[in-house]
């Protein structure tokens, strides 16, 4: 169906990640030296890439003192886990945060994911006589909005979502771009499977739960995924509506507040019977950037290949 | 596709609702969604041109035709969130593309599949986290007291820098801190289409005697031009929208650096969360869809011209 050079390599799976084919080519000087530089420049940039990472996590594990004295460097200086120590001396905030987070993100990758693949489905059906329209309904939302102003008073407070976190939780739930993708992944399912559901006088929601979605599963997990970093990395719509007036902050938008505001670094590790001078405030901010990414850095060897796919089954239109 | 169709003619509107019901209910949801959270806030950009308050609200409050857009152009704001959003979009689209391309060509000579995995794990993983832990790292690096760039000065017997008062060091800083996060991300779509070469022409060019600059040089960059152009174009649609959450948590109200800093989504916020301000910022908001939208539906147009598959619409 499509034999465009776009959509031909995007149609294979995990890209990249199969073994390179073997070609019989014989290198000389040129080969060699460009696979050299090849090999160089890539190791260079992926060592800028991890660097940051491993400067936060030595910088958390350094004392405040050596801190204060030397700066932030590469290794840990004056090896020290006492910044950890502060905060999970009076564990209630980050862990309020913790949950919080955790709910969001399970619920919302769950009720997001089934919103989105059956939309995918639905629009996918070529028999289906409203899918342009509604089709172009969702997609004319990237091409023209309103603005965050009347956006953030229509949510806040013609909805009334100021302070709640379902202003949080329920915008996250779907994006254009998540159902065209997941529209694009129904490509893979052969036409075939839903005729043949149809002839066996199966309903339409039937041929998409039992027939469709058992071989979606790629596509389940790589949209999954998407949102579930959308949940797990918000802190801007927790920014507008939510502020100050919730007690638990979604755990980025609370690590958000460590790094900028004083106060919230001593209130999140200690209360307000402590002066902030006494803290050991710039190990503490790196040690709670680490405490708030841990959780994607454990997973990310296991889900990174989902990305690859998205991306590049996301990169041709719906 | 037709199979089990056996309908004459066109079906009255309520026969196709009918025999539909189930896939409509299936979108029910999605619909709501957008109607809801997309769909209604768009009669409130009426604001733009009134002097809003919250007691008449949006269609109560005074009119004042074109006064707040007249405010922004006169005041030279608009200009230049207008031209620092898009000089940076400019960058990051020219230097990002190069540099994803290199990337992928890169990639592509690599052989051992070990080192091809761990690499493409490195550098993809920018793109995972939050922009707040962006912002995290920046610290880190760049500020006064502690930050890792100022160590490296004092050790080398240097002074110092402010490097958050100095307005010019930032558009390199934040370039440099958006190609870091996106170049390996973007880096995908140029390898998977490297992938879908036909082996044949590298074969063919091998037997000819090419080298391997010279099958890069002549297979492969020609190869990707199309996925080039078509993704520049796309880009170049959507050069009015900022990527708010790396400016936002690069520089937030450091309004020393406001000069080379601020885009229009960093100023929107700010007018929206810590000034109370809706109709200056409904202005800007207005003037940034609809430009933005005349753009992408240029490019849209031009890409609809070179080839119809690639259009989006």
């Amino acid at each position: 169906m499509h034999s465009s050079d776009l959509a031909r390599p995007i149609a294979t799976e995990g890209v990249g990640f199969g073994p390179a084919k073997p070609r019989a080519i014989k290198l000389d000087g040129s080969d060699l030296l460009i696979r050299s530089i090849s090999y160089i420049t890539i190791t260079l940039f992926a060592l800028f890439c991890l660097l940051p990472f491993v400067m936060m996590l030595s910088a958390s594990l350094s004392s405040e003192a050596a801190i204060m004295k030397s700066g932030f460097g590469i290794l840990p200086k004056d090896f020290s886990l006492a910044a950890y120590e502060w905060i999970f001396k009076a564990p209630k905030q980050i862990i309020g945060s913790y949950v919080v987070t955790i709910v969001m993100t399970v619920f919302g990758t769950a009720i997001g994911l089934f919103i989105i693949s059956m939309t995918g489905y639905a629009l996918h059906r070529k028999d289906f006589p409203f899918r342009n329209h509604i089709s172009f309904l969702i997609y004319f939302t990237t091409l023209f909005s309103a603005g965050l102003a009347p956006t953030f008073l229509w949510v806040a407070r013609d909805l009334g979502l100021r302070g709640n976190y379902l202003a949080v939780f329920l915008q996250l739930l779907m994006t254009p771009w998540l159902i065209i993708l997941m529209k694009n992944f129904m490509r893979t399912v052969p036409y075939e499977i839903i005729e043949s559901g149809k002839v066996d006088g199966a309903g339409d929601f039937r041929i998409f739960a039992q027939l469709c979605l058992p071989m979606m599963k790629p596509a389940l997990a790589t949209i999954g995924l998407f949102l579930a970093l959308g949940y797990w990395n918000e802190w801007y719509l927790s920014s507008l509506y939510l502020g100050s007036t919730v007690e638990f902050k979604p755990l980025q938008y609370h690590l958000y507040n460590i790094i900028n505001t004083a106060n919230a670094l001593r209130n999140s590790v200690a209360g307000s019977n402590v002066s902030v001078t006494a803290l050991p405030s710039n190990t503490l901010k790196m040690a709670s950037a680490i405490v708030a990414t841990g959780p994607i850095l454990l997973l990310y060897p296991f889900v990174q290949k989902y990305f690859v796919s998205g991306i590049t089954i996301g990169a041709v239109k719906g | 596709m037709s199979g089990t169709d056996t309908s004459r003619g066109p079906k009255s509107i309520w026969r196709q609702l009918a025999d539909s019901k189930v896939l409509l209910l299936m979108c029910v949801p999605a619909i709501i969604f957008f109607i809801v959270f997309n769909y209604m806030p768009l009669p409130g950009a009426w604001i733009a041109f009134t002097n809003f308050n919250y007691r008449d609200g949006i269609f109560g409050s005074p009119f004042v035709g074109f006064k707040n857009f007249e405010f922004l152009i006169k005041s030279g704001q608009l200009w230049t969130l207008t031209r620092n959003t898009i000089l940076y979009n400019l960058a990051f689209i020219v230097l990002g593309n190069i540099l994803q391309i290199a990337i992928a060509i890169m990639l592509n000579e690599v052989r051992l599949a070990w080192f091809k995995k761990l690499s493409q794990a490195a550098m993809f993983l920018p793109f995972f986290i939050s922009s707040v832990l962006v912002g995290v790292i920046a610290f880190n690096l760049l500020n006064y007291d502690t930050g890792a760039l100022n160590a490296l000065i004092k050790q080398t017997g240097g002074d110092p820098i402010k490097i958050y008062s100095s307005a010019g060091a930032w558009p390199l800083i934040i370039i440099m801190v958006h190609l870091w996060q996106s170049t390996g991300y973007g880096s995908i779509v140029y390898f998977a289409a490297i992938m879908g070469i036909d082996r044949s022409l590298y074969e063919a060019a091998t037997v000819d005697g090419a080298s391997a600059w010279q099958r890069i040089r002549f297979v492969t960059l020609p190869s990707l031009k199309p996925t080039f152009i078509i993704l520049v174009l796309f880009a170049l649609g959507g050069i009015m929208h900022g990527n708010f959450g790396l400016f936002w948590n690069l520089v937030g109200n450091n309004a020393a650096l406001f000069q080379t800093t601020d885009i229009i989504e960093t100023s929107v916020y700010r007018m929206v969360l810590s000034q109370n301000n809706f109709t200056t910022s409904t202005a800007v908001g207005l003037y940034q869809s609809l430009f933005g939208f005349a753009l992408v539906m240029t490019a849209n147009w031009i890409v609809r011209r070179i080839n119809k598959d690639y259009a989006l619409f």
